[in-house]
C-alpha cells in the first residue's frame, strides 16, 4: 500500500467534530490535535541493532531511551516500552508514514499504524504544572524536553510528553476515552488558582 | 450580639467582623475566630447533647481532637454534620446548629436516657434488648438508632466538587509548629523540595496560643516570620488547611487540603477540598502533642475543658468560657494557663493541683494536694467541689474549668505501618516506638520534648539528619532562636478516687470510668476487648483525649501497669475526611471513563438506546417510527438482516497486533486450537484457556502475512487478552520474536451481514479488489481500498449465520464509512442493526459468548473439545484433560424450544427432568442466553445440560422457583438456524 | 506503594496489575509423564510467606512490562525489581 490516494470520506476528530477543538481557560490553552500520523516501531528479537539503525536513518533520529522523547524535522519518536516506540509525523504528506515504515524495516521492525489508536491535546499555559498535579502521578515539575511518560491519568491509559518544561506537554489517552479525558483535562485546568 | 466575652488581643482581624447564626440566633465574631471562639466570646457554654445520654456538652479543646462540639454546618445540600466547632474557620453567612438534640438544644426529651443511665452501660445492647426476639428489629433497634448517633444528612447531592492531587517533595513537614516550622526553614534553605502542611488555618501551633517569646520577638511573630520566608521560597510549598491522614507504603503520605471550607458558597469548578497523595522522599512528624484530662464526677459539663485550651481562647482569640474561671491540673502547665488567664482579665477563683508540693506559678489562689470531686450546673458549669488535702470539702462558683492531666504525643501517624508506641515513665505517656513508617522522623513535642526549645532545636537536628541522608549541604551552622525552656513538672493522676456520680472518660461515645470497670468485671480486659465493649476511643475523634485514661484506669484494675496493659492500634485517617474527597471528580456520570464508538453520535441522532458494555457505549437497537416495543424493533432487525442487508459497530472488539517471526508459534501457545497452518489471507476461529483448562476468551484471528496476525478478543476481554499476551510472551517464553500492540481503538469495524451484504461491500470496496465469492471465500481476509483509496480491512467472518464481512477503515473515517454504506445501500434497504439483534442472531446460530464462556466452563462443555488440540503445547491444554473435567456425563451445550411453542422462559433459570421435583439435587443444569427466535417464530434458549449431547430430543423443564417459571422444553441442537452453516458461504 | 521499575524509576503500584507468585514463570513441561500433576501444583499451589515474595506484577498503565518484585509481606519493603523477561531467562525460559 502506498502512493497518493483521492477518496472522499471525512475525517473526524476524536472528540467526534470536522475540526479540532480548542480551549482557552484559567490561562491554560487546550488544544485538542488530530493531524498527527502515528505509528508503533517495536525491533524485532535478535535484531534490535539492525532494526534499531534501519529506523534511525528512516527517521533521521536517535530512537530514545526509556521514559524519552525525540523529535527530527519530520518525524518524533516516543519509548514506550521496551523496544518499543511510538513514532508520530504530520498527517499532510506522511498519513502513510506507518507503510512506508514498515516497508522500509520490513523483517527487523514491527510497525503497526496507530494513527487513530490515540487522541491527543497539548496543553499550554504557566499553570500546566498544577493542572497536572491534579491528574496523574508522575512527577510533572522533574519531566524535561525529551521525556515522555507512560502513566495512569484519570482511569485512563495515557502518555503525557514535555514539549517546554513548566509549560506546554502533550497528553495522549485511548481515542475512545476522547470526551473523557477532555473533561478531565478541562476540569483540571479550570480547578487551579 | 455583643461578644460579652471577648478580650482584648488575640489573632484576630477586628476590622473584619462576620456575621453568623447558632440554631438561629445571630452572632457576630471576627477574622480569624473559629466558630467554637466566636459562639465562646458570645457567651454560648452549650453547644451540644452527647451520643447516649444526650447530656449536655461545650467546647472541650481548641482543635482537631475535639469530642464534644460536634455541629451541623450550612443548610440543604450543603449540609454538613458531625462538624468540630473548634476547626471551624468562620465566615460571613455562617449558618450552624446544634444537633442530637430534641426540639431545642436547652430542651431535649431524650435526656431522660441520662436518668437510666444504669441500664445503658457499656454493653447495654447485648443484655437488654434480647428479648423477645423479634422486637430488636421491629423495635429496639429503629428506637436507639433515633436517639443515638450524631448529625442528620440532608439526602441531596453534594453540590460541592473535590480533586485528587499528586505531590512529590524531598521532606513532607507534618505541623507547622515550632519543630514543623524549624525543619521546614533549614530544609527550604538547604535548597530540598519541601512541602509544609498544617490542619490550621494559621500556622505556627502552640506559638499562637502562647504568651512565649521566640528570638527576641513574639512566638507568633516569629512563627509568622518563618512562614513568611517559606512562602517566598520556589521550593517549598506552604499548605495550611491541610490534614495528614495517613502514612501509607513507601514515603506515600494522604493528605486533605480544605481549599473552600471557610468560604460560604465555594466558587463553581474549584474544588472544595482536595485529596493529595503525596510522595516524599523522607518526611518529619511535627504533631505535637494533646493534653489529657483528668476524670472526675461530672466533668463533662458545658464550661469544662482542657486548661491549654482555655490558654489558647484567651490568648489566641481573645475570649474565655465565663469570666470566673478555676484550673485543675497536675502539673506546671495548667499554672500558666492561670496565670495567662489573669494576664489578659479573667478572674482565677483557684488552682487545684494534685500535687501536694506544687510551687505557687501564678496570682491566683493555689490549693495544692487537693482533687476537683464534683460539679454543679446541667447546662452549663456554675461550681466545683473541691477536696482538700485534708478532706475538707469547699465549693468554689466559676464560669469554667480549665483541666489538665498531662500531654499525650501525637504518635498516631508513627503507628500507621504497624508501629506500636513505647511507654515514657519520665512524661508518662507513649511515645513514638522504634518501628516508625520507613523513611519518617519526628520532632518536637510528638516525640515527648514538651518545651519550645526542645522543638526547636529537635525540628532542626532532624531536619539537618535528613539533608545530609539526601546528600544536600548543609546551610551552614544553624542558630536556634532563644525561646522558654521550663521543665514539665507532674504527678499522673488519671480520675480522682472521691466523689460521686459518673467521671467521663470518652466524651464522644459516653463512656465513664464505671463502664471501664464493668468491662473489667466482666473480663473484657484485653485492650481490643475493651474498646469494642464499650465503644471506648471509637468515635469520629479516635479516643484523643480518652484512651490513655481509660487505659490507665484498666491498668490500675488489673494490676498492670499502662504499656502492659497495651495500646490500641492507630489507623488512617487521622481526623475525619469527607467522602466526597475520596470520590474526587469520579463521579456521578464521571464515575468511570465513557468509550464510544466510531458511529455513536449517528446512533444518537437516531434514536438508538445505548447499553454499557465495559466503559463503552453501545446501540441496542435503532427504532424505527411507530415501533412502540423493543422486541419489534430487533425482531425486525433480524429478520431484516436474515432477508437483505444490515451493519453493525463492532469496534468495540478487541484488536490485537501480533507480529514477528515467531507469531504463527506464538499463537499456537495461547490459542488452544492450531495456527501454525493458517494460510495468509485466512481468519480462524480461536479459543483461548486459562491455564487451570477454563474457556476465557474466543475470538478470531487473521493472517495478513507470513509474520502478521491481527487477531480479535471480545469487548470485555481486550485489556486481560493482552496482558495475558504479554505475560506469555515476556515471562513464558521470552526468546520468541513477537511483538504485540493494541489497535482496538486504531480501526472503525463494523459488520455487513446479510445475503446482499457482498452487494453493498462492492459499492464501497475499490474496483480493483475482487471479493467475489470465488476469490474472497467464507474466512477469506485482506487488506484493500475503499471509496477511492482508503485503506481498509476485510473479514468474511460473520456472528449472525449469514453471509456476512467485517470491514474496518481507520477511526477517523469509520463515522463517514458508516454514513456511506448507509447511503450506498438505500436500495438495496440496508439498516443499521444493534446489539440485541445481534444477539438474537448468534442465539439462533448456538454461538457462545460471555454468558457461555462463564468463568467455569471447558471446551468439552461447549461441545468444542475437538478443537483443542492435543499435538501441541498451548496454555490450558494439559489441565482441560484433568479427571472431573472430562466426564461424560458433564455438562454440554444444548438448544432448548418450548414444547408448547407459546410459552417462553429466560436465561438464569435451572434445569430439572420431566416429573422431577425442584429441589437442588434435582438440578440437570442451566439456562445461559434465551431470546424470542423470530426466525423461528418461538422462543430459545442455549443451555448447559448434564450429559447434554446424549439427550437430544428428551423432554426436561426449565424451572425457576423465584420467577415461577416451570416450562417443558426440547433438547435441540445449539444450531437452531441453517444448521449446515450454507447461508454464510453462499 | 511505589515499585522501581528497572526501567522508568518509581512508579506509584496503582499502576501495576498484580499477578502471584513469580513461580508461574516455571511453567512446567506439557510433554513430562506427569504433566498433569505438575501442572496441578503449578496452577493451584502456592506458598504464602510472611516474608519476602517474589511476585509478579504487570505495568498495565505503563509500558506493559511484567515485573518481578521482591517484596517483604509483612513490611511491604521492595528489596528487588527486575523485567520478568531477564528473570524468566535467567530461569532458562526460551522459546
Amino acid at each position: 500500500m502506498g502512493g497518493v490516494f483521492v477518496h472522499d470520506l471525512h475525517t473526524i476528530t476524536p472528540l467526534g467534530a470536522l475540526v479540532p477543538r480548542v480551549d482557552q481557560l484559567n490561562g491554560i490553552i487546550i488544544r485538542e490535535v488530530s493531524d498527527r500520523a502515528l505509528a508503533s516501531l517495536a525491533l524485532r528479537w535478535g535484531k534490535e541493532a539492525e532494526g534499531r539503525n534501519a529506523a534511525e536513518r528512516f527517521l533521521g533520529l536517535e530512537l530514545p531511551a526509556p521514559g524519552g522523547h525525540a523529535a527530527s524535522d519530520s518525524f518524533s519518536a516516543s519509548w514506550i516500552g521496551p523496544n518499543q516506540w511510538l513514532i508520530g509525523a504530520d498527517i499532510t504528506g506522511h498519513e502513510l508514514m506507518p507503510y512506508r515504515l514498515r516497508d522500509a524495516l520490513a523483517g527487523r521492525a514491527s510497525v503497526t499504524e496507530q494513527t487513530d489508536g490515540w487522541c491527543r491535546f497539548d496543553l499550554e499555559g504557566t499553570f500546566c504544572l498544577q493542572v497536572f498535579e491534579r491528574l496523574c502521578r508522575i512527577d510533572i515539575a522533574r519531566m524535561a524536553v525529551g521525556s515522555a511518560e507512560r502513566t495512569l491519568l484519570d482511569h485512563l491509559n495515557c502518555l503525557v510528553i514535555c514539549l517546554e518544561q513548566g509549560r506546554r506537554y502533550a497528553v495522549m489517552g485511548p481515542r475512545s476515552t476522547a470526551e473523557a479525558l477532555h473533561y478531565a483535562l478541562l476540569t483540571a485546568a479550570g480547578s487551579v488558582n | 450580639m455583643t461578644q460579652k466575652l471577648r478580650l482584648d488581643g488575640g489573632r484576630l482581624d477586628r476590622t473584619k467582623a462576620l456575621n453568623f447564626t447558632f440554631d438561629g440566633q445571630a452572632f457576630q465574631g471576627y477574622e480569624g475566630d473559629t466558630l467554637a471562639s466566636a459562639l465562646m466570646a458570645n457567651g454560648v457554654r452549650l453547644i451540644g447533647r452527647s451520643f447516649k445520654y444526650h447530656r449536655p456538652r461545650g467546647v472541650f479543646t481548641s482543635g482537631s481532637e475535639e469530642p464534644n462540639a460536634l455541629v451541623e454546618l450550612r443548610s440543604d445540600a450543603r449540609q454538613e454534620p458531625n462538624t468540630r466547632a473548634t476547626v471551624a474557620e468562620l465566615f460571613d453567612g455562617l449558618d450552624a446548629r446544634s444537633q442530637n438534640r430534641g426540639p431545642s438544644l436547652r430542651w431535649d426529651p431524650l435526656a431522660i436516657n441520662d436518668l437510666f443511665s444504669n441500664f445503658l452501660t457499656a454493653g447495654f445492647y447485648y443484655k437488654t434488648f434480647m428479648w423477645p426476639k423479634s422486637f430488636w428489629e421491629k423495635l429496639y433497634e429503629p428506637a436507639i438508632r433515633r436517639a443515638a448517633g450524631l448529625g442528620s444528612l440532608s439526602m441531596q447531592d453534594d453540590p460541592d466538587e473535590y480533586d485528587k492531587g499528586f505531590l512529590h517533595c524531598d521532606l513532607l513537614v507534618i505541623g507547622a509548629g515550632p519543630a514543623g516550622l524549624m525543619a521546614a526553614q533549614i530544609a527550604g534553605r538547604a535548597g530540598a523540595r519541601v512541602i509544609v502542611a498544617d490542619e490550621d488555618f494559621l500556622m505556627g501551633g502552640r506559638l499562637n496560643a502562647e504568651r512565649q517569646e521566640v528570638g527576641g520577638m513574639a512566638g507568633h511573630d516569629w512563627a509568622a516570620s518563618v512562614v513568611s520566608e517559606l512562602h517566598s521560597m520556589d521550593n517549598v510549598r506552604v499548605m495550611p488547611r491541610t490534614s495528614i491522614i495517613g502514612a501509607y507504603d513507601h514515603g506515600t503520605y494522604g493528605a486533605v487540603e480544605r481549599v473552600q471550607d471557610h468560604i460560604h458558597t465555594p466558587v463553581s469548578g474549584k474544588p472544595r477540598q482536595i485529596l493529595w497523595r503525596i510522595y516524599s522522599k523522607r518526611a518529619v512528624l511535627c504533631a505535637g502533642a494533646t493534653e489529657r484530662p483528668i476524670a472526675f464526677p461530672n466533668n463533662d459539663r458545658p464550661g469544662i475543658s482542657l486548661a491549654a485550651s482555655l490558654r489558647a481562647y484567651a490568648n489566641r482569640w481573645a475570649t474565655a468560657p465565663a469570666s470566673r474561671v478555676a484550673v485543675f491540673t497536675n502539673n506546671d502547665d495548667g499554672h500558666r494557663t492561670a496565670a495567662d488567664l489573669m494576664a489578659r482579665g479573667v478572674d482565677v477563683a483557684a488552682v487545684v493541683d494534685v500535687r501536694q508540693k506544687a510551687a505557687k506559678l501564678s496570682d491566683a489562689r493555689l490549693i495544692a494536694g487537693a482533687q476537683v470531686i464534683g460539679t454543679k450546673g446541667r447546662q452549663g458549669l456554675k461550681s466545683i467541689r473541691v477536696r482538700h488535702s485534708d478532706g475538707r470539702l469547699e465549693t468554689i462558683s466559676c464560669g469554667a474549668l480549665g483541666v489538665s492531666g498531662g500531654w499525650n504525643p501525637n504518635v498516631h501517624m508513627t503507628c500507621h505501618q504497624n508501629g506500636r508506641p513505647v511507654w515514657d515513665e519520665d512524661i508518662a505517656a507513649f511515645v513514638p516506638g522504634a518501628d516508625l513508617p520507613p523513611g519518617m522522623s519526628v520532632a518536637g513535642a510528638a516525640k515527648g520534648l514538651f518545651t519550645t526549645t526542645d522543638a526547636l532545636r529537635n525540628g532542626a537536628e532532624e531536619a539537618s539528619a535528613i539533608l545530609s541522608d539526601l546528600g544536600f549541604a548543609s546551610g551552614g551552622a544553624t542558630e536556634l532562636p532563644q525561646a522558654d525552656d521550663a521543665a514539665y513538672e507532674h504527678e499522673p493522676i488519671y480520675h480522682v478516687t472521691h466523689g460521686k456520680g459518673r467521671a467521663w472518660l470518652d466524651l464522644q461515645n459516653d463512656v465513664t470510668v464505671k463502664d471501664v470497670k464493668l468491662a473489667h468485671q466482666e473480663n473484657f480486659r484485653s485492650v481490643e476487648h475493651l474498646k469494642r465493649y464499650t465503644t471506648l476511643g471509637m468515635a469520629t475523634d479516635q479516643g484523643k483525649t480518652s484512651n490513655v485514661g481509660a487505659l490507665a484506669v484498666m491498668a490500675e484494675l488489673t494490676g498492670k501497669s499502662i504499656p502492659e496493659t497495651g495500646t490500641t492500634v492507630f489507623r488512617p485517617p487521622y481526623t475525619p475526611v469527607t467522602v466526597g474527597a475520596f470520590g474526587g471528580r469520579s463521579v456521578g456520570a464521571h464515575y468511570r471513563p465513557i468509550r464510544k464508538t466510531p458511529s455513536h453520535k449517528w446512533a444518537e441522532e437516531n434514536g438508538a438506546p445505548l447499553v454499557r458494555a465495559g466503559n463503552w457505549l453501545r446501540a441496542r437497537w435503532f427504532p424505527k417510527s411507530g415501533e412502540t416495543h423493543w422486541r419489534e424493533s430487533v425482531d425486525r432487525e433480524v429478520m431484516h438482516v436474515r432477508s437483505k442487508v444490515g451493519i453493525c459497530d463492532v469496534s468495540t472488539l478487541g484488536k490485537i497486533d501480533v507480529q514477528g517471526a515467531d507469531a504463527a508459534a506464538f499463537l499456537n501457545k495461547v490459542y488452544a486450537n492450531g495456527f501454525a497452518k493458517l494460510a495468509v489471507g485466512k481468519v480462524r476461529y480461536g479459543l483461548m484457556l486459562r491455564e487451570e483448562g477454563i474457556l476465557y476468551d474466543d475470538g478470531t484471528a487473521a493472517r495478513l502475512g507470513e509474520d502478521h496476525f491481527v487477531i480479535t478478543t471480545t469487548t470485555a476481554n481486550a485489556a486481560l487478552v493482552l496482558r495475558n499476551m504479554e505475560f506469555a510472551r515476556q515471562c513464558l517464553w521470552p526468546d520468541m520474536d513477537v511483538q504485540l500492540i493494541s489497535t482496538t481503538e486504531a480501526w472503525a469495524q463494523f459488520a455487513v451481514a446479510g445475503p446482499k451484504s457482498r452487494e453493498l461491500l462492492q459499492r464501497v470496496v475499490d474496483e480493483k479488489f475482487d471479493i467475489t465469492n470465488e476469490t474472497f471465500p467464507f474466512m477469506a481476509c485482506g487488506e484493500l481500498s475503499v471509496c477511492d483509496g482508503l485503506r481498509a480491512r476485510l473479514f468474511r467472518i460473520s456472528f449472525s449465520g449469514e453471509l456476512a464481512y467485517e470491514i474496518a477503515v481507520p477511526a477517523r473515517y469509520g463515522a463517514a464509512m458508516w454514513r456511506r454504506m448507509l447511503e450506498l445501500g438505500k436500495d438495496l434497504d440496508v439498516i443499521p442493526y444493534g446489539v440485541e439483534a445481534l444477539d438474537v442472531m448468534r442465539i439462533e446460530k448456538g454461538h457462545p459468548t460471555g454468558r457461555e464462556l462463564d468463568g467455569t466452563t471447558t471446551a468439552l462443555n461447549m461441545g468444542m473439545e475437538r478443537m483443542v488440540s492435543r499435538k501441541k503445547d498451548s496454555i490450558g491444554s494439559v489441565l482441560d484433560q484433568r479427571e472431573g473435567m472430562i466426564r461424560t456425563d458433564g455438562l454440554r451445550l444444548v438448544g432448548l424450544k418450548p414444547v408448547n411453542t407459546s410459552e417462553t422462559f429466560t436465561a438464569g433459570t435451572n434445569l430439572v427432568n420431566d416429573g422431577a421435583e425442584i429441589v437442588i439435587n434435582n438440578d440437570q443444569g442451566r439456562v445461559t442466553s434465551a431470546c424470542f427466535s423470530p426466525s423461528l417464530g418461538h422462543c430459545i434458549g442455549l443451555a448447559l445440560l448434564k450429559n447434554g449431547d446424549a439427550r437430544m430430543g428428551e423432554v426436561v423443564r426449565v424451572v425457576s422457583p423465584a420467577q415461577n417459571t416451570d416450562v417443558k422444553v426440547e433438547v435441540t441442537t445449539t444450531h437452531f438456524f441453517d444448521p449446515d452453516g450454507g447461508r454464510l458461504r453462499a | 506503594m511505589l515499585i522501581n521499575h528497572p526501567l522508568l524509576g518509581p512508579r506509584d503500584a496503582q499502576e501495576f496489575i498484580y499477578l502471584g507468585d513469580a513461580r508461574l514463570i516455571d511453567r512446567p513441561d506439557w510433554q513430562a509423564a506427569d504433566a498433569q500433576e505438575q501442572f496441578f501444583e503449578y496452577t493451584y499451589l502456592r506458598d504464602n510467606p510472611a516474608g519476602e515474595h517474589k511476585e509478579l506484577w504487570f505495568h498495565e498503565y505503563g509500558d506493559r512490562s511484567w515485573l518481578v518484585v521482591t517484596r517483604n509481606t509483612v513490611t511491604h519493603e521492595i528489596t528487588h525489581v527486575e523485567l520478568a523477561s531477564e528473570a524468566a531467562r535467567a530461569r532458562g525460559r526460551s522459546k
